[in-house]
């Protein structure tokens, strides 16, 4: 399948880029470009209800009416939407898999290369993982014990099939279809994605985790998330996102979509890892993600936590609706981009209801060529008394060809409300290098301990394996970027 | 131990050693003397590797190693140590966490496995007594928010870690008061055996008080000018520098 230019630069990056490896299975993908037809195709393929159909064909219709938003910090080549496959399935039976045996063993491989742990074991370090590969998911664990508890956990599609009452009535109730260009072109091609619910009153027993990957070249991703934690429950759910290395762009743009009731918390962490591209910065992953959640519930609790080191272009602000009184929302971002990565991402906090509190950590480390942005909106509607933000944005830069810039927005429309800005910029210094040298540790490894430690505060709030994860992944984006 | 034959080294372009000879043996201390921008922060630079000095002639050998060939991290690993004149601070960087990478770092380099968790901390329990270093300090990052004196006094505690075969003290004395330059002195001492070797470099015969030195050099215009037994401390102490000045100017 592959050619041999592919292979060597595989190869020859390998080391820089470990998920770089492409999974030899058949795929069964739809002609490229995107049209009605093509929007029918997909809602055919998946055996949607007309009503699904229907939200997908207005969403297209939508999206044909709108631009690619410029207004970023971002230098965006020109996409062509109708050079993209908009569905690539692998090839599998109708029913899917009843146990691993049933399981390509080649996809099995791909999930050992990537460190999934999808056997039983997995039951000790307590986490069940649905997997999306490009975009049906293939196996979901510990489904069993989850729904004992009434906890419904598996890949959008089945919820379609089973739960369409429950995605019918929060499909698209955070993010609708209007809401932006590639949340609208998501919403009429979206293909899998997760779909949680955690009834009132359960805790959920153990992480949920999702591991999302582009295998198929020429392939975009539109996976869709959608998790609604009812009354007085709580979840945590990890999403990693890995991605193998290409020399052509590829196009992802989800959906993620959260709601919480009253009283439930909810925590999304995201370690996200897509193939930024060569050190000449060809190849990667386009990131267009619109991350969404609504606190509708009063005391009610929404926490995202991110970790970005991958994408060529990363366009993302996780974003969080304080409607319900006395709700919190809390951002906490890690963004590293080096070579010629691009990053613009940021939060929104919309306090809409009394006493509700948001914190926004939000540290940016750019090397190389690279661009990193942060982008931020706290927004503090006129009947949000007692409404309470805390931002602080820090940059730290290494080497001095790359840029940091923070636009914090502030709207504020009710004189009660205390909204704090902080921001730092640093630079990794030659003398703090040295001095870690004359120690015995070597620069690079004095770069990953400088890096981790002024991103501690963040990776100090991921579940236990991811931040593991998040740390040596730190380490591994920035090789090469000092010395 | 450390064998320096002819060394010239320059910054931007400027030489400030310019021909330096000095053999240190086992066990052995040295001072180092000398007037304000003579080259002695210069000559410890360059001992340990620092990127902004350039050597342009001259060889070092370290216990028969080429030592002007090795990373500075290659030279701590063969026991090379430099207490800095002015130790940075590191945000971020718990001491726990920098000292662990050291140490196994070093331990790596020797073929040793990394120690875990419970001996390092074991480690450091027992080093931090060595220089009475408060177990806060030990939790805080690496030398922010430190005082003067809780920095030189954690150089000491490092090397102490570190176990190096020669130490060079850059002006340890430096802003420290009296009780403090006691405590780091006292310090060194007790690190010091018969098979590790110091050169302390200082402006003034106090610190020489604690930190008895075998051989005294006084450094002048990138030039060892003079050496002799610790009584030349004494002299310089008395008559200040302006008599070696006389002496290498006219």
């Amino acid at each position: 399948m592959q050619d041999e230019p592919n292979k060597l630069v595989k190869e020859i990056a390998a080391e820089k880029y470990k998920y770089g490896f492409t999974t030899d299975i058949h795929t069964d993908i739809i002609e490229r470009g995107l049209n009605e037809d093509v929007v029918r195709l997909i809602s055919e393929k998946k055996g949607e209800p007309d009503w699904l159909m229907e939200f997908r064909l207005n969403a297209f219709r939508y999206w044909q009416t709108l631009e690619m938003p410029r207004w970023a910090h971002l230098d965006i080549p020109d996409i062509d939407f109708q050079a993209i496959s908009y569905y690539a399935a692998p090839k599998a039976r109708k029913e899917g898999p009843k146990s691993m045996d049933e399981v390509d063993p080649e996809l099995i491989k791909t999930f050992n290369k990537l460190g999934i742990p999808l056997e039983e074991q997995m039951a000790l370090s307590g986490v069940a993982v649905d997997a999306v590969m490009d975009s049906v998911s293939v196996k979901t664990t510990y489904k069993e014990a989850l729904i004992e508890r009434g906890i419904i956990f598996c890949s959008i599609s089945e919820a379609v099939r089973e739960h369409p009452d429950l995605v019918r009535k929060y499909l698209g109730s955070v993010v609708p279809y209007r809401d932006n260009f590639f949340a609208a072109l998501n919403s009429a091609v979206f293909s899998d994605g997760s779909f949680v619910f955690i009834p009132k009153g359960v805790r959920c027993p153990m992480e949920l985790s999702t591991y999302f990957r582009i295998n198929a070249a020429n392939t975009g991703q539109f996976e869709r998330t959608l998790i609604v934690a009812d009354d007085d429950s709580y979840v945590s759910y990890l999403e990693g996102c890995t991605a193998p290395m290409r020399d052509e762009n590829q196009l992802h743009a989800a959906i993620v979509e959260i709601v919480v009731n009253n009283r439930a918390e909810v925590k999304y962490s995201t370690v996200q890892n897509w193939y930024p591209g060569d050190a000449e910065g060809k190849g990667g992953v386009y990131n267009f993600v619109t991350k969404r959640g609504n606190c509708r519930g009063v005391d009610s609790k929404l926490s995202w936590t991110q970790v970005e080191t991958g994408s060529a272009i990363t366009w993302k602000y996780p974003s969080c609706i304080l409607t319900g009184d006395n709700s919190q929302a809390e951002f906490y971002s890690v963004a590293v981009t080096n070579n010629f990565q691009q990053a613009d991402t940021g939060t929104k906090m919309i306090h809409l209801g009394k006493n509700t509190r948001s914190t926004i950590i939000s540290k940016g480390i750019s090397a190389g060529r690279s661009q990193n942005s942060y982008r931020g909106l706290v927004r503090v509607a006129a009947k949000a008394d007692g409404a309470r933000n805390y931002s602080q944005c820090d940059s730290l830069l290494l080497g001095d060809k790359c840029g940091a810039h923070t636009f914090p927005y502030m709207d504020i429309h009710n004189e009660t409300a205390v909204v704090e800005h902080e921001a730092t910029t640093s630079k990794i210094s030659e003398d703090q290098l040295f001095y870690c040298n004359q120690r015995g540790i070597p620069t690079e490894d004095a770069v990953g301990l400088i890096v981790n430690g002024y991103a501690k505060e963040v990776l100090n709030k991921l579940p236990m394996e991811f931040a593991v994860e998040a740390q040596k992944l730190l380490a591994i984006s920035l090789e090469g970027s000092v010395g | 131990m450390l064998e320096i034959r002819d060394l010239h080294a320059s910054i931007n372009g400027k030489e400030i050693l310019k021909g330096i000879n000095l053999t240190v043996k086992t066990g052995e201390v040295h001072a180092i003397m000398g007037p304000n921008g003579s080259g002695k922060s210069t000559l410890s630079n360059v001992l340990v590797g620092h990127p902004a000095y350039e050597v342009t002639r001259g060889s070092v050998t370290f216990n028969g190693k080429n030592l002007l060939e090795m990373s500075p991290e290659d030279r701590s690993h063969e026991g090379l140590f430099l207490s800095f004149q002015y130790p940075v601070e590191i945000p971020g960087v718990s001491m726990v966490n920098f000292m662990r990478t050291a140490v196994n770092e070093k331990r790596k380099y020797l073929g040793l496995e990394p120690l875990n968790a419970s001996e390092f901390l074991k480690l450091m329990r027992e080093k931090r007594a060595v220089v009475e270093l408060d177990n806060k300090l030990a939790n805080r990052s690496v030398n922010e928010g430190f005082s003067g004196g809780e920095k030189k006094r954690n150089e000491i505690f490092q090397m102490a870690m570190l176990e190096p075969k020669l130490s060079i003290l850059d002006e340890t004395d430096s802003g420290l008061d009296i009780d403090a330059l006691r405590i780091v002195a006292e310090g060194v001492n007790k690190l010091k055996t018969s098979e590790t070797s110091c050169i302390v470099i200082t402006h003034y015969q106090r610190l020489l008080d604690y930190i008895k030195p075998d051989i005294v050099h006084v450094l002048y215009k990138g030039r060892i000018v003079k050496t002799a037994g610790p009584e030349l401390a004494l002299e310089l102490e008395e008559r200040g520098y302006d008599w070696i000045k006389a002496e290498n100017n006219g």
